[in-house]
């Protein structure tokens, strides 16, 4: 709740910075030449990083069902932003406003102020098929095409368009997801033939080919292994050099090892248990949340005398 | 010896022996008529396959084989001289008539079923679904009328097209119309089937609805769609009514679409009505075309199983 204040300093750069990317490429990454040049490892305070994303008293109902409300808080570039709460709190949804994806949902309806580089993803001009070019999504369960390794990494950029070789592009996002030494003597074999940790690597390196400059991940660990998951955790940190990314994560100990900002939610229950609504609680520097919360109910949470 | 300590010590031993009750009775009683439900279906199969070979052996005793399965002259009902039993022009038209039909039914069955799997809100499909499955269920008597009432001379003759009362193109084209929503419905199942977490998957690509139902949907039901096609052309190539009352009465060898087509059921239709002797190869050449036909239907559907099997995608 903090963090709405804090973040106001730099709202003027962010917008500076949205202005002259109003119009973002697809593939080339319009960052300042200044983040790169930060040093890694060395944890920035609130509000030196650029924030991506800013939601803005965002709510989502279902028909007439609420499902999560008044959310407000900002989405640093580069970083990994966890969000946690029990089942129900709404972060499953949260997370689908952010590419969007809850359009394919008829019922749902979204309100408040989803920002993007400055840009309302929820304005009538925006398409939500150019958003998802920009922000890619991981799913709960693995979710190959039934189609061949290759085919499965190439689908995004062949309907992109994208220019260049294809072999190259498809072998850059194996490499980039940690997979091609395992799959490269067997591209042209059907992805289902995969185990279900390599499956998601896949799908993980599905949503690179494209170039995407945020990385949706939505409980991408609840349907593996305990090996698979550490695997997928080491490829997460890898990635944030150079993506930013949001995961949804029932694992406590999860966001706690691979995130640098924690989101807490909770579900408030009104009345019946058919209008449990969903809200943030806070959003603090991960080791924040699990050493010292602002909020009794963090600290209720994280040190399990509840969810 | 230990049971019967074992029972001395305790409570009377339960009874645990078969005997006959009227509910043991009643349960061998009902799989015995389970069964019979079962076999009346292949009983019959294997009656109808028993009755055509037993003619159509007899008329390959008065016409050879080679001269039925090559000859390009198909006038069996003519007297005389003009009589000929070369089955090509009607096995021929057959294909002609059922392609006309699927040239209409393929693209506008598929195009429906993605429409309807992909496109259309959930109010449209409530309400759209169900008219395609009426549509199947129409008496093809009507679709025969409607193609020769309404489609040869209101639209093709419209059109200026030089047709004849009877023609294969009118009756194609209807054809086509009453197999469309038997590939519309069936490749609908298939689309609808395909789990959502695909289409999401794609979606959050960056990929278009199109690009979602035409690169990841319809290929991960290509089996289901397959078998809406082969569904279609097995229904098209048995179809009798249609033929019989818009299509005419003559098999030719021709291209000719403005000319009238007869096609394997709607010859057997015809002679079956006509005054013909039941002893002659007149009768036999019935059986005869219905042998062709129950093997041409057999093979469809023998390949479609192959193919089905060979790319059948299992989701969980």
């Amino acid at each position: 709740m903090a963090e709405r204040v804090t973040q106001e300093p730099d709202r003027q750069e962010r917008e500076a910075q949205a202005a002259t990317s109003a119009v973002p490429s697809a593939g080339s990454d319009g960052q300042p030449v200044a983040l790169q040049t930060e040093a890694h490892g060395q944890k920035p305070a609130a509000g030196t990083r650029e924030a991506i994303y800013d939601l803005d008293d965002v709510g989502v109902t279902y028909g007439s069902v609420p499902a999560v409300r008044e959310v407000t808080f900002p989405i640093y570039q580069h970083e990994i932003t966890a969000l946690i709460g029990p089942s129900g709190c709404g972060k499953s949804t949260l997370i689908r406003c952010l590419n969007r994806m809850n359009d394919l949902i008829p019922a749902a309806s979204v309100t408040g102020k989803v920002s993007y580089h400055g840009q309302n993803l929820y304005d009538d001009e925006i398409d939500p098929v150019q958003v998802r070019k920009h922000i890619g999504m991981v799913f709960q369960k693995p979710n190959p095409f039934p189609k061949t390794i290759y085919d499965n990494i190439a689908f995004g950029p062949r309907v992109l368009g994208m220019d260049g070789n294809m072999d190259e592009i498809v072998e850059s996002a194996l490499r980039r997801g940690a997979l091609w030494d395992e799959v490269k003597d067997r591209l042209k074999t059907n992805a289902f033939g995969m185990s279900g940790g390599q499956q998601q690597r896949l799908c993980i390196a599905r949503a690179l080919a494209t170039s995407p400059d945020v990385i949706l991940m939505d409980e991408p660990c609840s349907a593996l292994d305990p090996i698979s998951t550490g695997r997928i955790e080491d490829l997460m940190l890898e990635l944030k050099e150079n993506y930013s990314i949001v995961i949804v994560t029932h694992n406590m100990q999860q966001a706690a090892r691979v995130s640098d900002r924690t989101a807490f939610f909770i579900v408030d229950l009104k009345g019946e248990e058919s209008h449990r609504i969903g809200h943030l609680v806070e959003l603090s520097p991960t080791e924040k949340i699990f050493t010292n919360p602002d909020d009794q109910r963090t600290e209720d949470y994280v040190t399990g005398k509840f969810g | 010896m230990e049971a019967t300590s074992a029972g001395a010590t305790g409570a009377p031993r339960p009874d645990l022996y078969r005997t006959r009750t009227r509910r043991s009775t009643g349960e061998a009683a009902i799989r015995y008529a389970l069964l019979a439900a079962a076999l009346v279906s292949v009983l019959t199969t294997t009656g109808i396959v028993f009755s055509l070979l037993e003619e159509t052996v007899v008329f390959f005793g008065d016409v050879g084989v080679g001269e039925f399965l090559s000859g390009t002259k198909w006038t069996p009902l003519a007297g005389g001289e003009s009589q000929s039993f070369g089955v090509v022009p009607l096995v021929f038209d057959t294909l002609y008539l059922t392609g006309i039909g699927l040239l209409v039914a393929i693209p506008f069955g598929i195009g429906s079923a993605i429409y309807l799997s992909e496109y259309a809100s959930p109010r449209v499909r409530r309400i759209l679904k169900p008219v395609l499955e009426v549509l199947s269920g129409v008496p093809t008597i009507v679709f025969g009328y409607f193609a020769l009432t309404f489609v040869t001379p209101e639209i093709l003759k419209g059109l200026g097209l030089e047709v004849g009362s009877f023609n294969a193109l009118s009756a194609g084209l209807v054809l086509g119309v009453l197999v469309l929503p038997t590939i519309a419905t069936v490749a609908d199942d298939a689309l609808t089937a395909v789990p959502g977490s695909l289409r999401e998957g794609a979606f959050g690509l960056g990929a278009s609805r199109m690009q979602v139902s035409v690169r990841v949907v319809l290929p991960a039901a290509l089996s289901g769609v397959v078998a809406a096609l082969v569904l279609g052309a097995s229904r098209a190539v048995g179809e009798t009514v249609i033929i019989l009352v818009a299509g005419g009465q003559k098999a030719d060898l021709t291209l000719d679409p403005t000319v009238a087509m007869q096609n394997m059921a709607a010859f057997i239709a015809a002679a079956s009505r006509a005054d013909i002797p039941t002893s002659g190869p007149e009768y036999g050449a019935i059986f005869a075309v219905g042998t062709t036909l129950f093997v041409m239907t057999l093979v469809l559907n023998a390949i479609s199983i192959r193919f089905v099997r060979k790319y059948r995608q299992v989701y969980e």
